[in-house]
């Protein structure tokens, strides 16, 4: 997935500033800021929900799977049945196939018959994930997968999420957690105020923060982060 | 169309989940409908009324010395309210101010003493007594006309007596006959039998007496003439002015199927308005609509299975109560290819609706609101007829309520239910204009919510 100067404005307000972005097969993806950075926009960008005024995305090798934050489901039909309705929806040869292939992938074959309203949220969000993959995408767009899960279903989360990229999937995710760019991102990429000022690895993020920030090198890295995004003018 | 199909099975499905949703979606409108349907058929009831009445047994009118016959005011009066007799005028104020009736009639010992008064030099002025709780300003009114509509009556029946009495002096005074005075007999010769008489004894009268015979036998004449022209006069005075009604327009089917159809509308517009706008809702709730419209359905595709749906489950509810209103009022069942056209159409348009307001709200809850906001005040707003309201007033109801299906709905229903009623064209095109209108206005709704 390619994505170049990417511009997208809300009225005067300038949501991204020219954002680029390249990620590929097999490649984690962290995008990663503050509130209001600008993730959730050029990820919808990149998902084709919204169009950029300027730049363009260039996603040609294969269907891009999106995963909004706030899963995207129904939550009176059951585990199965939002499976079996976006499978048939993705216009799926053997929906059923398809079906039981998700529910295997999520673990979550033993509560098919549960209304997603009463499962946890960890859960849902790996039905939401498991949607998002119905369309065998190349590349999976996750934003802020882990938001409101405990740390249990989070390591559940990633280990999931990892095993996608190990089988060759493209993932982008964005989160406002430096540790967990740090520790799932291959790639990070720090948005402030819709500027990109980062793309390199966490090694290298460190690395600049580092450079950037040296009065906090001695701090934990969050706090040295939050000193560099300062420093940037943020 | 694979898509829809899925999602219309999807809609059903969450439908059958929530079955108290469900019951109340369809309950309520019809149990509003049914009221309605009711209230306009039925009328109002006889308004309880304590009545007392103290003017002393076999006392009569009495009209130029003559008594009129018993004029049974009390089964008069208690035929047009529901009477409950009270024994004082104590009693008639403790259930006029408990509630208990609407309002209480009281006929003074005096009242007909002061209607004999009235062809005296000393003429009364008859009253009756009134005794009201206006508590409230429409049960005030309600008191009013009946009160006012009771007396017109009473007063139209003392008038028509004393006028058939006057015609039957005149009657007397022109043809003759008898009259009796304290029980006896007096002959009357009359006009016509007078003048008769005069023509007969005038050739054996000597010549110079004829010319002033002849002048009073001539007015006898011109007097039985006059005086027979003012009887027909007479009888018109206790009630001058007749209605004659002609119908000019809008040809009306009798009122319980006008009152099915209104109960049979409301029914539909409740049930496909909050079920279109709030199923379209709901994909945004569920923060489905921006994963479906990536390419699985278009948004005029999803539009167009809400509207399905609505058009759907509103034929089914709708149908049902219409057969189960059938138990009640005969409808025909010849008619009901009409029916079906009918709520097919009203149901499009009034998704259509729906689909606008659900496209325009995110959440289901608020929509829910909206839908109950904008259609039950515009399905009262359609049913105000002409000239109960002023004609400004009106003309503005009337382009507000032509803005929403709901009242093509109604006249498209009433006349598929009835031949009596008005045509079904203009209606159904009046349908077809506002589907067109408000998928246009859906449509562009949701565009504006996707970009945000």
């Amino acid at each position: 997935m390619r994505a170049s100067g990417i511009v997208k404005r809300y009225g005067d307000r300038e949501a991204l500033k020219g954002v680029s972005l390249e990620a590929g097969p097999g490649e984690l993806v962290a995008i990663i800021g503050p509130n209001g950075a600008g993730k959730t926009t050029l990820l919808s960008i990149l998902a084709g929900i919204s169009r950029p005024d300027e730049g363009a995305v260039d996603s040609s090798n294969g269907q891009v799977g999106w995963v909004p934050q706030q899963a995207a489901l129904y939550r009176r039909l059951t585990v199965e049945e939002n499976l079996l309705l976006f499978a048939r929806l993705e216009g799926h040869e053997n929906p059923r196939a398809s079906t039981e292939e998700m529910l295997e992938l999520t673990g979550l074959r033993e509560r098919r018959g549960e209304i997603v309203a009463r499962l946890s949220g960890g859960n849902q969000q790996r039905i939401n994930i498991a949607i998002g993959l119905l369309s065998r995408p190349a590349v999976l767009l996750l934003d802020e997968p882990s938001v409101g899960l405990d740390p249990r279903q989070r390591a559940r989360l990633w280990e999931f999420v990892s095993a996608l990229a190990g089988g060759g999937t493209t993932v982008i995710f964005s989160t406002h957690d430096i540790q967990e760019a740090e520790r799932y991102g291959g790639r990070v990429l720090v948005l402030a105020d819709g500027e990109s000022l980062f793309d390199g690895s966490a090694e290298e993020l460190r690395e600049a923060v580092r450079r950037e920030a040296p009065e906090s090198a001695d701090r934990d890295f969050e706090t040295a982060f939050v000193a560099y995004l300062h420093h940037r003018g943020h | 169309m694979g898509g829809v199909r899925w999602l219309l099975l999807k809609d059903l499905q969450i439908l059958r989940r929530s079955p108290l949703q469900a019951v109340l979606l369809v309950a309520y409108p019809i149990l509003i409908a049914v009221l309605v349907g009711f209230a306009i058929s039925r009328g109002p009831e006889d308004p309880r009324v304590a009545f007392l009445n103290e003017v002393p047994e076999g006392t009569r009118i009495n009209v130029g010395g003559q008594e009129l016959p018993e004029a049974n005011v009390r089964e008069r009066i208690c035929k047009r309210v529901e009477c409950v007799f009270v024994s004082d005028r104590e009693e008639a104020r403790e259930k006029v101010a408990s509630g208990d009736v609407l309002a209480a009639l009281i006929l003074p010992a005096d009242l007909v003493n002061k209607i004999n008064s009235l062809s005296t030099l000393t003429p009364g002025v008859p009253e009756v007594e009134v005794l009201v709780n206006e508590e409230n300003a429409v049960k005030a009114e309600l008191v009013d006309d009946r009160i006012t509509a009771l007396l017109a009556e009473a007063n139209l029946e003392i008038a028509q007596r004393i006028g058939a009495e006057g015609s039957r002096y005149l009657k007397l005074l022109i043809d003759g006959g008898e009259f009796e005075v304290l029980g006896e007999t007096i002959p009357i010769l009359g006009l016509r039998a007078a003048a008769r008489i005069l023509q007969q004894v005038t050739p054996a009268l000597p010549p110079t007496l004829r010319p002033s015979l002849e002048e009073v036998s001539e007015f006898a004449a011109q007097a039985r003439d006059n005086l027979d022209v003012a009887q027909p006069l007479i009888d018109r005075l206790a009630q001058p002015i007749e209605v004659d009604k002609v119908v000019v327009g809008g040809e009306s089917p009798p009122l319980e199927i006008f009152a099915i159809a209104v109960a049979a509308t409301l029914t539909l517009a409740f049930v496909v308005v909050l079920l279109v706008a709030g199923s379209l809702a709901l994909e945004r709730e569920e923060n489905a609509f921006p994963r479906l419209t990536r390419g699985l359905v278009s948004s005029g595709g999803l539009l167009g299975e809400k509207i399905l749906l609505g058009i759907a489950v509103g034929l089914v509810v709708t149908l049902l109560m219409l057969l189960g209103m059938r138990i009640f009022v005969p409808l025909e069942l010849g008619r009901v290819g009409l029916w079906l056209l009918a709520i097919l159409a009203a149901g499009a348009a009034l998704g259509a609706a729906g689909a606008a307001l659900g496209a325009a709200a995110r959440e289901v809850r608020a929509v829910s609101l909206l839908a109950f906001m904008v259609t039950l005040p515009i399905a009262f707003l359609s049913l105000v007829p002409s000239g109960a309201v002023s004609p400004a007033v009106f003309d503005l109801i009337r382009y507000v309520t032509a803005l929403f299906p709901f009242k093509p709905a109604l006249e498209a229903i009433t006349a598929a239910l009835d031949e009596a009623g008005p045509g079904i064209g203009e209606p159904l095109l009046h349908l077809a204009v506002l589907f067109l209108a408000y998928t246009a206005l859906a449509r562009l709704a949701l565009r504006r919510f996707a970009a945000v």
